[in-house]
């Protein structure tokens, strides 16, 4: 068998072996009820705010502590817990996609996605026109 | 109705130059093709290239023309125009009228299709044999794009999107109502903050030439494999350089704006947006490479055509990736989804599949050498690190491609917890391999090698690197432990391969090419390639966060190992006018004020070295976001050094403007007790009298009892607090004591109980009481290593193409 070719097999093989390996690492979107039956699992939750409850956040007291309750399409909430400063814009966000995982009584959020209606899109703007004027 | 105050005339333009552009594009590329086709007959071939050619002048005419009207229409706030309201203001200054072209996919695939026209001319320029081929094939993607700006409808299905549509045309809105509807809607949605820096004035232009650029080395490919000729590849030679140079530059630019910008903390993220980018380059190098294979030796033919068909393939597939909206929930920087999706994949589909077909259909025609290359020559470790280069770049594209194969196959599959680390783990290893093979492949000859020519020059630089990235390994204390051992050896090891390429590509310039910088462009790229790679590995491993800030961790949750309340967090708040201590620094909060030019507000931050002399000012700033957000975006500001940059970034601010409705609660206190507040507690330690420590604030006549307290935070600093009382006769009067950092204002009261000595104090807690703000401070090391090393190998690249212009006009020079 020529060099080349061995060399070549093994390369793909390695990009092969790295590519399922890399699937060992990927995680899942879930719901707030099925996180919460799997704690301690790292996943993503798709979610938004549920502004029946005050969103807690004081910069005075420590800027590094967000906590507030997300509401998923299924009506489930959770309360989520962000040590990390509050996203700009985050209240005005109508989909947040919360990646962390369920800890005791809450989500221990590790990073928080925004999809604002605001980012690059002007697809809404049917209700940002009328609604601005 | 006849609406006051529109200027329907550029729009009228507009549509018309939309629909001229299509048509001329199309029977360029009929044209042209029949032109490439009738090569026997040379009379009708020639006569198909003058209407081709007349028909790519009107197409070019047309882009021009659109252009101009739509920069017309923005400059002049004709917000009657979606585009316009969309995507400009009348506040934006002239510098970022441009930027209102690629913020939106409208403008930014008329600037593609700019650069087509502009390569386009300079090819045709070149006289060379193939540009029928090539302008067919440039004029068919052409087409493609000019179908994304039309906008029109046919049996019901959209095609492309217009940015001449009028907003009312767009737009169900009550206010269309009125005749003088414009003059309500006022002003435009203005321009995305983020895109208001002056990089992103810049990194589009160059990004989509890069972009456009990667169609002439396929075109090549197409036209040799249809005409079954293979001579373009010398050719091919110096528009690949240039495309790999610009693309690459392209790319860095977008890394220098994530930079200056933090949009991603960083400057590469592994965003998708990024990597679809970066993937089309890293198989173009590819294709570079064993471009020069075949030019200088024969080999590796078959991989340089499929490299070039598969980079301008990637590039329609990024376009795809970025502008379908398919990356929504992974990417932050994707386009809006303009509902296009079906034409962007037929615009791959048009090319991918085709030039796959033909490319299989001739496979077996290409020549190839049976003989095997060897093992000492150049070639072969090139081919070897082409195919690296190339896997690497299929490893990227697969991991950015899930959310599609979400989308495709229906599953819910997520990013991994840390993404960077995902791809990092992987890239290093290609890193050491690229490195390692950059630093000796030039030292190999084509066919074989002698090995004591190999010896004779290979020792010095290798002994040069080991000693350098040794003492970097020692002496630049590189401890990155967060992802365990093996990866803290990968990259003590890809250092030393980093600094091998460097070294030995720069004795390369001096031992072998004598110093004749001009010839030695491959060599400077590589040079520039490895101090990349270098300040990556450096500035990556060694980016620390100065405002660490340890308040609200307590001793239990510091031992619960992995969870995000046991580690210090990032954000560290400032109090206007209070010096806090921040790692490294003393830095405080002094003031700010808005600049009515660029509508933005800037906070003056002054750091103090607790270290010797030095002291400086930062400016961090934010803008008011517009398009319907409320808070603010934040713009970093950096101190730079030539060995590191500090990075302060604004994450929230409160302003002292609203009015203090809490009231001073009274508390009973007596010395030596100790009362909670919700921040932290406090204790009276003592009542003074007269203390002449405080006699700026009572008169002489004044009686003055002044307590003592200390406060002590949650974060455990300890704070003093002197609230008293004057008096004079049956007069008294307060003097309250503000403590800034715990926002807590406390009075006295009165005495309660003289015999008991029990006081009552009013303590107030308000956030209100200051302006205060949050920041994050970053230290990126060695960054400069990374811009220097873009530089370098952007020079490298047009080094070579400069010198392959100049001397080299030939195919082959090896036969085989």
């Amino acid at each position: 068998m020529k060099k080349t070719s061995i060399v070549l097999l093994v390369l793909i093989a390695a990009a092969i072996v790295v590519l399922i390996s890399y699937t060992g690492d990927l995680t899942t979107y879930e719901t707030i009820a099925s996180a919460k039956e799997k704690p301690g699992k790292f996943v993503n939750l798709i979610a938004k705010i549920n502004n029946d409850y005050p969103m807690e956040y004081d910069a005075v007291k420590n800027p590094n502590y967000l906590s507030f309750v997300a509401v998923d399409s299924l009506g489930n909430s959770i309360k989520v817990v962000y040590h990390n400063n509050k996203p700009t814009d985050m209240e005005k966000s109508e989909r947040l996609v919360l990646k962390g995982k369920v800890q005791d009584d809450h989500f221990e959020c590790k990073d928080i996605l925004m999809k604002c209606p605001s980012k690059y899109k002007d697809a809404p703007n049917n209700q940002t026109v009328s609604k601005t004027l | 109705m006849n609406y006051i105050g529109e200027h329907l005339l550029p729009g009228q333009i507009g549509h018309f130059f939309s629909l001229l552009f299509l048509v001329s594009a199309g029977v360029a590329t009929v044209a042209f093709f029949m032109a490439s086709k009738n090569s026997a007959l040379v009379a009708e071939s020639v006569s198909w290239q003058k209407i081709a050619r007349k028909a790519f002048l009107v197409e070019t005419f047309s882009v021009l023309a659109l252009f101009v009207t739509l920069y017309y229409i923005i400059s002049h706030h004709y917000f009657e125009y979606k585009y316009a309201f969309n995507h400009s203001d009348k506040s934006l200054q002239i510098e970022y009228l441009l930027s209102c072209f690629w913020e939106g996919q409208e403008g930014s695939f008329m600037l593609w299709s700019f650069w087509h026209c502009v390569l386009g001319w300079f090819f045709i320029r070149k006289k060379s044999i193939w540009e029928n081929g090539v302008l067919g094939v440039i004029n068919l993607a052409q087409f493609c794009l000019a179908t994304m700006l039309i906008g029109l409808y046919f049996f019901n299905a959209k095609v492309g999107s217009s940015p001449f549509i009028l907003l009312r045309h767009d737009t169900v809105a009550p206010i269309f109502s009125n005749p003088n509807y414009l003059q309500m809607l006022g002003d435009g949605k203005g321009l995305n903050t983020l895109l208001q820096n002056y990089w992103m004035v810049i990194h589009p232009p160059i990004l989509f030439l890069g972009f456009a650029s990667t169609i002439i080395p396929f075109a090549l490919a197409i036209a040799g494999l249809l005409n079954n000729r293979h001579e373009w590849t010398g050719t091919a030679l110096s528009w690949t350089g240039f495309s790999a140079a610009v693309l690459g530059l392209g790319v860095m630019m977008g890394a220098a704006w994530a930079y200056e910008s933090l949009s991603f903390g960083g400057y590469w993220a592994w965003d998708p947006v990024e990597n679809a980018s970066l993937v089309p380059w890293l198989t173009l190098v590819a294709g570079l490479h064993t471009n020069m294979i075949y030019k200088n030796s024969g080999y590796s033919l078959r991989p340089t055509y499929f490299f070039y068909i598969i980079s301008f393939c990637l590039i329609l597939y990024s376009t795809f990736l970025t502008r379908s909206g398919i990356l929504g929930d992974t990417s932050v920087h994707a386009f809006t989804d303009l509902e296009m999706n079906t034409q962007l994949l037929l615009f791959l589909f048009v090319f991918l599949i085709p030039s796959m077909v033909l490319y299989a259909y001739r496979y077996r025609e290409i020549p190839s050498i049976a003989k095997e290359e060897d093992s000492y020559s150049r070639e072969f470790w090139l081919f070897i690190g082409s195919l690296v280069l190339f896997l690497a770049g299929i490893v990227i594209i697969a991991k950015t491609s899930v959310p599609v194969f979400n989308k495709v196959f229906g599953t819910k599959i997520a990013p991994p917890e840390d993404t960077e680390y995902a791809y990092n783990q992987i890239q290093i290893f290609v890193a050491i391999v690229i490195g390692i093979l950059s630093a000796i492949t030039q030292y190999l000859k084509y066919k074989t090698t002698p090995r004591a020519y190999l010896g004779k020059h290979i020792w010095l630089p290798t002994a040069i690197a080991i000693v350098i990235s040794l003492s970097i390994s020692f002496l630049g204390d590189i401890n990155f432990t967060k992802k365990g051992m093996g990866f803290l050896w990968a990259i003590h090891i890809a250092i030393f391969a980093a600094v091998y390429s460097v070294v030995a590509n720069f004795s390369y310039i001096w031992l072998v090419l004598k110093g004749k910088v001009k010839a030695a462009g491959a060599s400077v790229a590589h040079v520039g390639f490895g101090l990349m790679l270098v300040g990556i590995l450096i500035s990556s491993s060694k980016k620390t966060v100065l405002s660490w800030n340890t308040t609200g961790i307590t001793p239990l949750s510091a031992n619960s190992k992995g969870s995000a309340a046991g580690d210090p967090a990032e954000n560290i708040t400032l109090f206007k006018g209070l010096k806090t201590d921040m790692g490294k620094f003393w830095v405080t909060y002094q003031g700010d004020s808005i600049n009515p030019l660029d509508r933005k507000r800037y906070f003056d931050i002054h750091f103090i070295a607790k270290k010797g002399e030095e002291s400086f000012s930062l400016f961090p700033d934010v803008i008011k976001q517009n398009k319907g957000g409320e808070g603010f975006a934040a713009n970093p500001a950096a101190k730079h050094y030539w060995n590191k940059d500090i990075f302060v970034y604004i994450t929230s601010f409160q302003e002292n403007n609203q009015t203090d409705t809490s009231t001073f609660q009274p508390r009973t206190i007596k010395v030596g007790d100790t009362l909670f507040y919700s921040s932290g507690w406090m204790r009276l330690d003592s009542v003074s009298v007269n203390p002449a420590s405080r006699q700026f604030l009572y008169a002489n006549d004044e009686t003055a009892v002044f307590l003592n307290l200390t406060l002590e935070g949650k974060n455990g600093s300890r704070y003093p607090a002197h609230p008293g009382m004057a008096l004079k006769g049956n007069q008294w009067r307060p003097i309250v004591d503000t403590v800034v950092a715990q926002s807590v204002a406390i009075t006295f009261n009165r005495v309660l109980d003289e015999k008991k000595g029990l006081l009552e104090i009013g303590v107030k807690q308000s956030a209100s009481i200051t302006s205060l703000l949050t920041l994050k401070v970053y230290e990126f090391p060695m960054i400069n290593l990374l811009w220097l090393g873009t530089i370098l190998m952007v020079i490298g690249f047009f080094l070579s193409v400069w010198q392959r212009i100049r001397f080299g006009k030939t195919g082959r020079s090896a036969t085989s």
